[in-house]
């Protein structure tokens, strides 16, 4: 069974689709969103988003390298079995410094990454636009407003005569093929 | 009252604004940028490719045969002993690592600084990253001596409940260097997805112009793989946003990184009490140092690789002309490092200190202390003239000069340092073996080996930041539409 799933409408240029961004917006459209092949400078604005979350992935990742670093040398140097090499202590917070800090790189580049996954739900490999043919150009050259159906201001007519306005080149509908 | 003061002149004309040179040459439209990089690995492999693939491959396992002899035999086949008990294993661990962190400047620091050029070597430079960390993973693995207890550096319960000893610079490395393994990997794969889904859709594209079965096998188990690689991506402006966050925090986090491991690196020297070795310069001249050599590399690896791609349009001169300068500012850093290091032996006053740093330029070793000068200090300063860094077959020997001078530099710390002891009873000139030289040898074959394959099936430049960099994507300039769309221009 295929449903309507969004309707999407292709541009050439970045101002192109800016503009039409601004329209949708203003619109007040919660369920769509802009599709290019590389980041366009000034998107977020004009779409109304707020500052990325991935920063707290990362904090979390780094915050527990350290502590993790920390506690294993406490553990192993001076709690679990105790050595004394050259007379010095066991246990210090200056040898132990360069170990816990790579572990703090080392958890928060990971934090950082699977921050991005999660808040961008990914890997999906059946989203319904990567079955549209046509919207493979999205990697390449052309850029593409998709509203999806669920969105509450949601209307066939309406929603595709407001992105015939903004000057697309085609608009088509994209079907879910459950 | 007096009279109001003249009039003062001013000058109505605006100065002539400054044209920045574009990082893409002659106005390239987007789908060619897509086409021109996307194109390599699609393609069929040009005929060098494929001698230099067989060489790289026989090279390869010769190094493998050299350390499967050397696990057999023991590490009497290296020319190893008292009192130069550190030989080609750490100067070869030292010069590789030190060759990657060019890469992680480039993705990282250089990205912090909003240096856009970078744009267009940063994939190559970081892959150049990983392959050098590889090869030099290999050295402090199999000096270890006896290489099946190599894992007694890692933190996992052994059969005599001993842990390993944190206090030891040594293995402050183990956690550095593979820190600086999985971190590159992660920023270099994370750079890469979108890239991967650029193939992915080409290759979907594409797909209806297969004629033969067996082209359709192949496109479709490509698609599969470059789709699964790529995550699903969808260019979504939602995803963007976190995606270029998480970017940012990466280079953020990549920065300290590169900068701390190769101070680590210095401490395996410095933290010991060898004269010659026992220097608080050590950690930024070590960084230094290690920026110049991978600086010396990526050009050594991009000029034939622009060239041989036909990629001049996006690794322009101009890209060339700027690493140049990178390594005639790193070079000269050196070069005033090598200088202070003899000043405080020297203003020290420890007499083993000063013996340590006359013997490195007037001893036994001399010759390798100069090649290291003349290749190090005098030869990027030849970059001070512009012809010299806009021909690329010069910068290209130069860039030779600077990977062998950097590999004597090490040479030099490593072993004048240890040859002579304090007691002339333990003196001795070491030399390496036919084993030492052809495994050293040997880790080239592999790391040519691995960017080979990069090459061939990778996009070799990070296509959607090139984009991004161009006037096509500026949704402000006349070339990104914003003539067509009303309030668009600026």
């Amino acid at each position: 069974m295929s449903k309507p799933f969004a309707i999407m409408a292709e541009y050439e240029t970045p101002a192109e689709i800016m503009a039409a961004a601004k329209k949708v917006h203003a619109e007040g459209y919660q369920k769509w969103d802009v599709h290019s092949p590389f980041p366009i400078h000034g998107m977020d604005d004009v779409m109304g988003l707020d500052n990325a979350k991935v920063g707290w992935f990362t904090f979390v990742g780094g915050l527990t390298g350290l502590t993790l670093g920390m506690v294993m040398i406490y553990f192993m140097n001076k709690f679990d079995y105790d050595i004394v090499v050259g007379g010095k202590p066991l246990f210090s917070g200056f040898s132990a410094f360069p170990v816990a800090y790579e572990l703090t790189i080392l958890l928060g580049a990971f934090g950082s990454l699977g921050g991005m996954f999660i808040l961008n739900r990914l890997p999906r490999h059946h989203h319904p636009l990567l079955a549209n043919a046509r919207f493979a150009d999205v990697t390449d050259d052309k850029f593409y407003v998709v509203i999806e159906c669920e969105d509450g201001h949601y209307d066939e007519q309406a929603t595709r005569s407001l992105l015939e306005n903004t000057g697309a080149q085609h608009i088509e509908m994209v079907e879910d093929a459950q | 009252m007096s009279e109001p003061a003249a009039q003062v002149q001013v000058e109505t004309h605006t100065p002539k604004e400054l044209v920045r040179q574009p990082l893409v040459l002659n106005n390239r439209p987007l789908g060619w940028i897509t086409d021109q990089v996307a194109g390599i690995v699609e393609g069929n492999m040009p005929g060098w490719w494929n001698v230099a693939f067989a060489i790289s491959f026989l090279v390869m396992m010769m190094c493998f045969s050299y350390i499967g002899y050397l696990i057999s035999t023991g590490v009497g086949v290296w020319g190893l002993n008292h009192p130069v008990a550190w030989g080609w294993a750490i100067v070869n661990f030292v010069f590789w690592i030190g060759i990657g962190h060019a890469g992680t400047l480039i993705s990282a620091i250089l990205f912090l600084l909003r240096q856009k050029w970078r744009t267009s070597i940063n994939r190559t430079a970081e892959a150049m990253t990983i392959f050098a960390v590889i090869c030099a993973g290999i050295f402090p693995g199999i000096h270890v001596g006896r290489v099946w207890l190599a894992w007694w550096l890692l933190p996992i319960p052994n059969a005599n409940s001993i842990w390993p000893q944190f206090r030891s610079p040594l293995l402050w490395d183990v956690f550095a260097v593979s820190t600086y393994f999985t971190v590159s990997l992660l920023f270099w794969y994370m750079g890469l997805i979108p890239d991967l889904a650029t193939i992915r859709d080409r290759l979907r594209k594409n797909a209806d112009k297969c004629t033969t079965g067996c082209e359709k096998l192949i496109n479709k188990v490509k698609q599969y793989l470059y789709g699964i690689f790529s995550m699903g991506w969808i260019g979504s402006n939602r995803h963007w946003r976190n995606y270029e966050k998480a970017y940012l925090l990466l280079a953020g986090l990549s920065t300290p990184l590169v900068l701390s491991v190769h101070s680590i690196v210095s401490f395996d020297f410095a933290v010991s009490q060898v004269p010659g070795w026992h220097t608080t310069i050590f950690p930024p001249y070590f960084v230094a140092g290690a920026i110049f050599s991978g600086f010396g590399m990526v050009l050594t690896l991009m000029i034939p690789m622009r060239t041989l791609f036909k990629l001049e349009e996006i690794i322009t001169v101009r890209h060339l002309e700027l690493m140049c300068k990178v390594i005639m500012a790193t070079g000269s850093i050196v070069g005033y490092a090598y200088g202070m290091e003899f000043f405080i032996a020297w203003y020290g006053g420890n007499p083993y200190e000063l013996y340590a740093f006359k013997n490195r330029a007037f001893g036994p070793y001399w010759w390798a202390y100069w090649t290291m000068i003349s290749c190090n200090v005098i030869s990027p300063q030849l970059f001070w003239f512009r012809w010299c860094r806009t021909s690329p077959w010069f910068i290209f020997v130069v860039s030779i000069f600077v990977n062998i001078g950097m590999w004597f530099e090490r040479f030099v710390i490593v072993v004048t340092s240890l040859h002579r002891d304090y007691l002339p009873s333990s003196w001795g000139y070491y030399s390496p073996t036919e084993v030492d030289i052809l495994t050293f040898v040997g880790t080239f074959g592999l790391f040519m080996t691995l960017f080979l394959l990069f090459v061939r099936y990778l996009p070799a430049i990070c296509i959607f930041e090139v984009k991004g960099v161009t006037p096509q994507a500026d949704p402000h300039a006349k070339e990104g539409g914003a003539d067509k769309v009303e309030g668009g221009s600026h």
